[in-house]
């Protein structure tokens, strides 16, 4: 299934023929084009990825890495999915890009465990790429050669954190390195790494082939061009949209057909969850930020049992490593627990999201740093939901 | 040598940060920082908790260990370095640009302290009974942050069962913070790698392989993991009850020896300082706590001089002379059990290469069951032998079912420097008050060699010392008898000492140049190991390893806590008594004269000495056997 509205970015013109036209410029100028389009990597964290490339380029080593982070993990987003799947030119060849353009040897595709069912598409496509040149020794006739290989994942949700990932590539257990060291300076076998997000790469192919003017006339100020968005939850017509980076919560409502909305989750379980009042506010890395992942709920939903959901999520699908994270995500689910029972008093559930702030400062990853961002968000603003529902529900009250 | 550049095996996750010095203009060798409002200037590259601790600037932590590599994961270390949103953990950060970091601010303090809470909300078990009570990092971190309630909740019973099946460890997983100092000591340091993270998330657990019991995995009983253990989750199997009932059996003689570490280290068990000799201390006061005899380990390191020493002139005559082509050398010491089972366990196609001595724990029992026995005119059924060691791993050797060559066991029970201090205080006895004393008659004389078998490097200096005498006649060409290529911490060390003008005995080493290397801890032993497949040690003749850093002094049943610092001050307390000793010779020792003429008739490696004074190793490999 392909995006569902009409695109911009990713429509039949963006495929213009950006590998031949990268390999004629010098790596610099491969850089400094997609860092002068404002590109922000699209994993969501929205690190600049010229400036990340343009460390990996400056650094010095015989050896340098790309990895694509196709761990797609976040709940609620399957945008990557569908650009492996339906645009597969645009992310394959734009790792060939960043690996010209950082000049890495080699590349690696992390795909998620669940979307194994794509690997031999993916392998089959790349084999088609080496028999046209456009991957393996001196791609088109220049001298770069480039490589890429498909490992996949086993289903930890860690491993869509960087370096976690990089940990897991070179088959260790699944936990977030320590940070500085960058992988820009440090990455898979201890060698300049850039990982970037499966749609990163699909852009820096578009910047490559429209041009970084062209690229940064969409978006706002910070957050430059179109950003794909998987919509789900209650809504007419739930899939991949692609929309310009500042667009209303409101405006996307309406775009997917949400009726009778209470909240909107945007950025999966480890975003923020955005009530009524706040529809104004817009998706963008100044404002909301996210990777792709918007879940609606209607006013039937009880947002304690969304909350409680979440919160599993996290107890389960952290690495267990930090100490923040391990035991704290436990202590906001047995919170959410409590209120269940309407047993939590508001001294307690202050306390909860003290410690939640805590979380978010101290803990080793961006995991453990997101992970409270959804009890936050819920107890703070439907705080009256969650305390009278609990304490009807079982006392009696 | 390749040896030293081979790399190890823990995860990139768990290594230390290497920083390359960058040729920047304004960033030499040192860097400006701030910390809490004042300057300081740091060396490039230093971590932000090793820069504060130089500098007296107290930042709590309890992942971090000097030994190990990193972990930055207990995150109690956080410090707030200007311009970033998170903070740090000071443990992991290096320092390479110009930062400003305070250390107690309100954000830290709030964050320090919910994680503390945190990790005592899954922390079961109460202080006062449990092993490590008032010397447990846990608790004194509790004491510093002013806790007095649990704000998370508390565990309130056990979910996972003790596993006491092995000799040597017992794991209670009950008390584990996840720190994961065991698993960095045990791959890291050690590589070993018998503890690993299992499971996810909250259910996050410490395990072996397939979550077998202890004694199911190819641990090696160093027992390394309990001394960097910061809780009471790792500890040694304790047999104190057994021997207490031993000393209040009339009918039992209860002997006991100690060996030469225990000395140096246990005064850190009753609060003094590392690096303070006790020996007539505790001397005077294992006769207090009720012992039979109390004898000195050092008189069967002697011994073990005596037989692996004359052994290796028997390799060397064998090849050398003979021609002999199935003989190995190098021969590897045979002194340190944990060695002894890695090896075993890693290697098990080289076992000829090492010594058939036993150690010096087994030798001693074995001569205390029959000779001493009979000059004694006591039924060795009843006599009870104890051996303090700073070893863990010595109460699984002295288990092993080889080790009865007397038709009884050769060292009933192992007992650690820690046990043994546990004892003196349960028996009301502060130990560095004591009078001195002497040890007893017939083993009470040992020589400096004997000594220094507790430092690493020891055994070949005092191997040297005998082996150049015998073959020369004459005292090895060291200043004062110090070998100093055999000292230090480096973890593997060589070196060599030509014989010249030998005797006639032995006229085809004139002019040999005798090839030794030292390791310690198991990580530099590997490295020896595949040195060794590779061919590289082909021209080597001596080879000493001992499984834990340090040697002896640094063993799994030394006092807690361990750092290079403490090892170095332990070695020095040993090699400085050595110093003093009249007889600093194995083979100038009185009473290992008097053995060897009375009861071991036919000399070293005879036909005595080889049934009760030798063995023989297990191939175990990857198998449990």
């Amino acid at each position: 299934m392909p995006i569902i509205n009409d695109t911009v970015f990713f429509d039949e013109r963006a495929h213009g023929e950006a590998l031949e036209k990268a390999l004629k410029m010098t790596p610099q100028e491969v850089v400094l084009e997609v860092r002068e389009s404002g590109l922000r990597g699209r994993g969501g964290a929205g690190f600049p990825t010229g400036t990340k490339w343009m460390l990996a380029l400056t650094a010095k080593s015989d050896k340098k890495f790309v990895v694509c982070n196709a761990d797609e993990g976040e709940p609620g987003t399957f945008k990557d999915r569908v650009l492996l799947s339906e645009y597969t030119k645009l992310v394959l060849e734009g790792i060939v890009i960043g690996g010209y353009a950082i000049q890495a040897q080699k590349g690696f595709i992390y795909l998620r465990g669940e979307y194994a069912y794509l690997y031999e598409y993916l392998n089959d496509y790349l084999e088609r790429m080496r028999k046209e040149k456009r991957l393996g020794k001196n791609i088109l006739g220049t001298n770069f050669d480039f490589d890429i290989e498909i490992r996949l994942g086993s289903g930890a949700y860690v491993c869509g954190e960087e370096t976690a990932l990089i940990e897991s590539l070179e088959g260790h257990r699944g936990e977030a390195r320590n940070r500085p060291p960058f992988p820009v300076n440090t990455g898979y076998l201890g060698y300049p790494t850039i990982v970037n997000n499966v749609e990163t790469f699909a852009c820096a192919y578009i910047v490559i082939s429209k041009g970084a003017q062209w690229f940064s006339k969409y978006g706002t100020e910070k957050s430059k061009g179109m950003k794909l968005i998987s919509v789900s939850g209650d809504c007419k017509k739930p899939g991949v949209y692609e929309v310009p980076f500042g667009i209303k919560v409101k405006e996307l409502l309406e775009l997917v057909g949400a009726e009778d909305t209470k909240a909107v989750q945007i950025g999966g379980a480890s975003g923020i969850c955005v009530p009524m009042s706040e529809i104004d506010r817009n998706i963008s890395f100044e404002d909301i930020p996210t990777g792709g992942s918007v879940i609606i709920f209607n006013q039937n939903r009880n947002m304690l049992e969304v909350l409680k959901n979440f919160m599993e999520f996290f107890v389960e699908e952290s690495c267990g490593q930090c100490t923040p994270c391990r035991i704290g995500n436990k202590k906001l689910l047995e919170g959410v627990e409590l209120l269940e029972e309407g047993k939590c008093s508001h001294k307690y559930l202050n306390e909860l999201i003290e410690l939640g702030k805590t979380m978010q400062i101290a803990s080793k990853c961006g995991l453990g740093q997101s992970s409270p961002n959804p009890f936050i968000s819920i107890v703070t603003n439907f705080k009256d939901e969650i305390m009278s529902n609990s304490i009807r529900g079982k006392n009696g009250y | 040598m390749a040896i030293n550049a081979m790399q190890n095996r823990a995860p990139v996750a768990q290594k230390p940060h290497k920083v390359e010095i960058k040729a920047d203009a304004d960033v030499g060798a040192y860097i400006d920082v701030e910390i809490n409002g004042k300057g300081y200037t740091v060396p490039f590259g230093m971590t932000i908790l090793e820069a504060c601790r130089n500098n007296n600037i107290h930042i709590p932590s309890l992942c971090y260990h000097e030994d190990l590599c990193l972990a930055g994961a207990c995150r109690v270390c956080v410090v707030e370095v200007e311009g970033m949103r998170t903070l740090q953990a000071s443990c992991a950060y290096p320092i390479t640009n110009k930062i400003k970091i305070w250390t107690t601010s309100e954000r830290v303090r709030k964050a320090r302290r919910h994680i503390l809470d945190l990790l005592l909300s899954e922390h079961y078990g109460e202080c006062y009974s449990c092993v490590r009570n008032n010397n447990c990092e846990l608790q004194r971190l509790a004491k510093e942050y002013g806790v007095d309630f649990y704000r998370f909740g508390h565990i309130k019973e056990p979910r996972y069962e003790v596993d006491r099946s092995s000799y040597a460890i017992v794991r209670d997983m009950d008390k584990c913070v996840l720190c994961k100092r065991c698993v960095r000591t045990c791959i890291d340091l050690q590589e070993v790698g018998v503890l690993e993270a299992t499971r996810r998330g909250y259910s996050t657990l410490i395990s072996t392989f397939m979550d077998k019991p202890i004694l199911d995995v190819i641990c090696i009983n160093c027992g390394q993991c309990i001394n960097r253990c910061p809780t009471g989750a790792l500890r040694a199997k304790d047999p104190s009850d057994e021997i207490w009932k031993a000393i209040d059996d009339p009918t039992k003689h209860v002997v006991i020896q100690t060996a030469p570490s225990i000395r140096a280290a246990i005064g850190e068990e009753f609060g003094l300082p590392p690096g303070h000799s006790m020996t007539g201390q505790m001397v005077t006061a294992l006769r207090m706590i009720g012992f039979d005899r109390v004898f000195d380990t050092n008189f069967a390191a002697d011994l073990t001089i005596m037989e692996e020493g004359t052994e290796l002139l028997l390799r060397l005559k064998r090849k050398y002379l003979f021609g002999d082509p199935e003989v190995k050398l190098p021969q590897f010491t045979s002194c340190s059990p944990g060695w002894i089972k890695f090896i075993e366990h890693y290697y098990p196609e080289h076992l000829d290469y090492l010594s058939t001595c036993k150690s010096p724990q087994q030798m001693f029992g074995a001569i205390i069951k029959t000779f001493y026995a009979q000059e004694m005119q006591i039924d060795p059924a009843n006599i009870v032998t104890v051996a303090v060691m700073p070893c863990t791993a010595k109460k699984f050797e002295c288990n092993r079912p080889e080790m009865n060559a007397s038709g009884y066991k050769d060292i009933d029970y192992g007992l650690t420097t820690r046990e043994l201090a546990q004892m003196i205080k349960e028996a009301g006895i502060y130990l560095p008050e004591l009078p001195k004393s002497y040890f007893d008659e017939p083993f009470g004389n040992a020589s400096g060699a004997g000594l220094i078998f507790g430092a690493t490097g020891g055994v070949m200096e005092a191997a040297l010392r005998t082996v150049y005498e015998i073959v020369t006649g004459r005292e090895v060409p060291f200043e004062n008898l110090d070998i100093t290529p055999c000292r230090g911490m480096d973890g593997v060390r060589q070196g060599s000492v030509i014989l010249t003008d030998v005797k006639d005995e032995w006229r085809f080493l004139e002019g040999f140049e005798v090839k030794f290397m030292i390791a310690h801890g198991t990580s530099n032993a590997r490295k020896v190991m595949e040195a060794l497949i590779h061919g590289e040690l082909d021209d080597y003749h001596f080879v000493e390893i001992m499984a834990c850093p340090g040697g002896c002094i640094g063993g799994g049943g030394q006092p807690i806590p361990t750092s290079p610092e403490i090892r170095r001050k332990r070695a020095e307390a040993i090699y400085n008594e050595d110093k003093e000793l009249p007889i600093r010779k194995s083979h100038e020792n009185p009473h290992i004269k008097y053995i060897y003429e009375k009861f071991l008739v036919d000399g070293p490696c005879g036909h005595i000495s080889h049934k009760l004074l030798h063995t023989h190793y297990v191939k175990r490999g990857k198998f449990i056997v």
